[in-house]
């Protein structure tokens, strides 16, 4: 683990998440608009016959290639190297950057427009470029607001899906002159359009990231709506496309399970608009790809937690998680949020990100969408006792824990504890009830005190049992 | 030790027990009518379908594009009296075209997508820079679904290659949807039952 990290403030998700439902009309909309886009998962989902037996596929597809990863890699860099396509390695974000900018600055490259890639976000990479003197325009719409706001990315998928359309109104008449007051989303996107045309054709260089890299053939694959990862690509004179190691796949054939799953699941469309396949550079173009690791090998090595790598970006974990919906993508403090980001993150810091493996219900509706079966939830499970052997929860939790364990392994203890507390919640004031230690009761009234307990229910209703110990 | 060798040892060094690889049954087409599913399908990801003949393309271009001023085609033989672009046709150019016509390889009825080659001498961009775009499909070139249409295509021979579905857009404001985003703001693809032109 990278001591360095330490220096790193750790991550609140509680208290982040508090301050996002301060604001209760934006939390309830937001609640919503992320709902809709699950309903819209599961239209689509259900339009496929063998849509289980996709996802089936697909994970056994992920679960082959991260058994054979390092012959696939070596396949896509041969095949890839013969396409002309020059490949390049990084161990970790910063030698990601130094690449990125060599490679830049080697082209003479100062206007550079990127389209979306969660990995340049994990490595940093465009206040990297931009303390060298290069200009990057993030091009996805989406990107672009959080990008003019100096703001990150909340959504995988939907960067900017923590806006409302005022905002962005008021924004874009900040930094683009367009008129005050105006917020329909259709003059707004037009806007951006102008804007971004121009940069398209004015760019020295573009960077994608990449959905798919196909081993046996060398090639890759991007998926747009917009089209922005294309204008960057087939105007700029280099390319440079960036990838995590676990993007790698097969064969094309494979692309048809994939992409059968990452639309629907995503935001419910059979496909993207786009689904662009690059091969080979055009004559007198550069076409670079960089194969990163950041902590991907370390994850491999994690037998509880190597199915993360299989992962395909499509946000369906986000939409349908009843806490992230309602606690904001920036409380995950990290570049991918969320059920999966919090299965991700704390494999690079289990303290820093101590707390997202609590961000959860535990109620598993991410392991059912998720299109290549990853047990997101039991994953979550697994961290929550990793991150505490970490030392990264609160000494006051570990006692909690500690007493709650101690306490539920002896079954006269928990018996008479619960009648104790049984008693206490009857007759203890509200104000001694509610007080600061009991955080569950901050925003939840405790549950009535039943006026039987299962146990004497069933001494009544049963027979006796023949060794009274065995009792629960 | 390079970055490039330390990866693939800790790769090699962490990888799980060898899996299979599950291999692909074949999904079957729903039916047979796969004309009448691809319009459905073109038209819930905001494409029009149309169906006609070569003979008859002009007049087409003529009623549904009007305002066309700047027409072009990335292949000559197309639609007589277009402007052709190549690779050197300039960027700024490319993005005064009202209408590119193209060809489209192979039809996927199941999502409305096309697969367009980049004309080997045509320039990539223009797909993406054009206002609107006509894409022309031979009738037979339909297939059901992706797994079809990858068994059917040589993706590997063609240096870019792309699977259009519809306008570009995006939902990034407000989750409203926009059609053209910073492409092309429409897509018809034009379905020719029988054709004398090779694609």
């Amino acid at each position: 683990m990278n001591r360095l990290l330490h220096t790193l403030p750790v991550i609140d998700h509680p208290a982040a998440a508090a301050r996002f439902l301060h604001d209760a009309d934006r939390a309830t909309w937001h609640d919503a608009s992320l709902w809709q886009v699950r309903r819209k998962r599961d239209r689509a989902a259900a339009m496929v016959e063998e849509w289980e037996e996709l996802r089936a596929l697909a994970s056994a597809i992920k679960e082959h290639t991260l058994s054979h990863l390092d012959t696939y890699l070596e396949a896509f860099e041969r095949h890839a190297t013969a396409n002309g396509i020059q490949v390049h390695w990084a161990a970790d974000a910063a030698e990601h950057n130094r690449i990125v900018l060599d490679l830049l600055r080697r082209h003479g490259a100062r206007r550079v427009v990127k389209s979306k890639s969660m990995l340049t976000e994990e490595c940093g990479l465009n206040p990297f470029l931009e303390a060298h003197g290069i200009e990057v325009v993030d091009t996805d719409l989406g990107e672009r607001i959080v990008q003019l706001a100096n703001d990150a990315p909340s959504h995988i998928v939907m960067p900017a899906i923590h806006y409302r359309q005022e905002e962005i109104g008021a924004l874009f008449h900040a930094k683009m002159g367009t008129e005050a007051g105006a917020d329909e989303p259709a003059y707004l996107a037009a806007a951006a359009r102008r804007d971004l045309r121009r940069r398209f054709l004015e760019a020295d260089a573009a960077i994608t990231g990449v959905n798919f890299a196909v081993a046996e053939t060398g090639g890759f694959v991007v998926c747009t709506n917009e089209g922005n990862a294309d204008l960057g690509a087939h105007l700029a004179p280099l390319h440079i496309a960036c990838m995590g190691l676990e993007k790698v796949i097969p064969r094309l054939d494979d692309l048809g399970v994939f992409l059968r799953l990452l639309a629907r699941s995503a935001t419910g469309q059979p496909i993207t608009v786009y689904t662009s396949h690059f091969h080979r550079p055009p004559p007198g173009r550069a076409l670079h790809v960089v194969l990163v690791d950041n902590g991907r090998s370390a994850q491999l090595a994690r037998p509880a937690y190597r199915a993360s790598l299989k992962c395909i970006r499509c946000g369906a974990c986000m939409n349908t998680c009843p806490v992230y919906r309602r606690s904001g993508g920036h409380s995950y403090g990290a570049p991918v949020p969320g059920p999966i980001g919090s299965i991700l993150m704390p494999g690079a810091d289990p303290v820093r990100y101590a707390s997202l493996p609590f961000a959860s219900t535990l109620c598993g509706s991410c392991s059912d969408v998720c299109p290549v079966q990853i047990d997101i939830h039991d994953q979550l499970y697994a961290w929550r006792q990793d991150v505490t052997r970490a030392g990264g929860v609160s000494r006051a939790k570990r006692w909690f824990m500690q007493m709650a364990g101690w306490l539920l392994a002896h079954p006269r203890r928990y018996r008479v504890a619960g009648a104790a507390l049984r008693r206490l919640l009857r007759h203890l004031p509200r104000r001694l009830l509610y007080a600061r230690p009991n955080t569950w009761g901050r925003a939840r009234e405790l549950p009535p005190v039943p006026p039987q307990t299962f146990r004497d229910w069933y001494r009544t209703h049963r027979p006796a049992p023949e060794h009274p110990a065995d009792m629960p | 030790m390079n970055s490039r060798t330390k990866i693939l040892e800790a790769v090699a060094r962490h990888r799980p027990p060898p899996r299979p690889h599950p291999g692909l049954p074949s999904f079957p087409a729903p039916g047979n009518d796969l004309a009448a599913r691809f319009r459905e399908a073109a038209a819930g990801v905001n494409a029009t379908c149309l169906t006609g003949s070569l003979d008859t393309l002009g007049d087409v271009v003529r009623a549904r594009y009007p305002g066309a001023r700047v027409i072009a085609a990335l292949e000559p033989d197309l639609l007589p009296g277009t402007q052709v672009i190549d690779a050197t046709t300039a960027p700024a150019e490319l993005a005064t075209i009202d209408l590119l016509v193209c060809r489209g390889t192979l039809g996927v009825a199941e999502s409305g997508a096309v697969w367009v080659r980049a004309a080997p001498a045509g320039h990539r961009a223009a797909l993406f820079l054009a206002e609107h775009l006509l894409l022309l499909l031979p009738a037979d070139r339909l297939v059901w679904n992706l797994h079809q249409a990858y068994d059917r295509l040589d993706v590997a021979a063609e240096d870019f290659g792309v699977f259009v579905a519809g306008p570009s857009k995006t939902a990034d404001i407000a989750q409203a949807l926009v059609i053209g985003a910073h492409g092309p703001r429409s897509v018809t693809v034009y379905l020719i039952p029988d054709t004398k032109i090779s694609f």
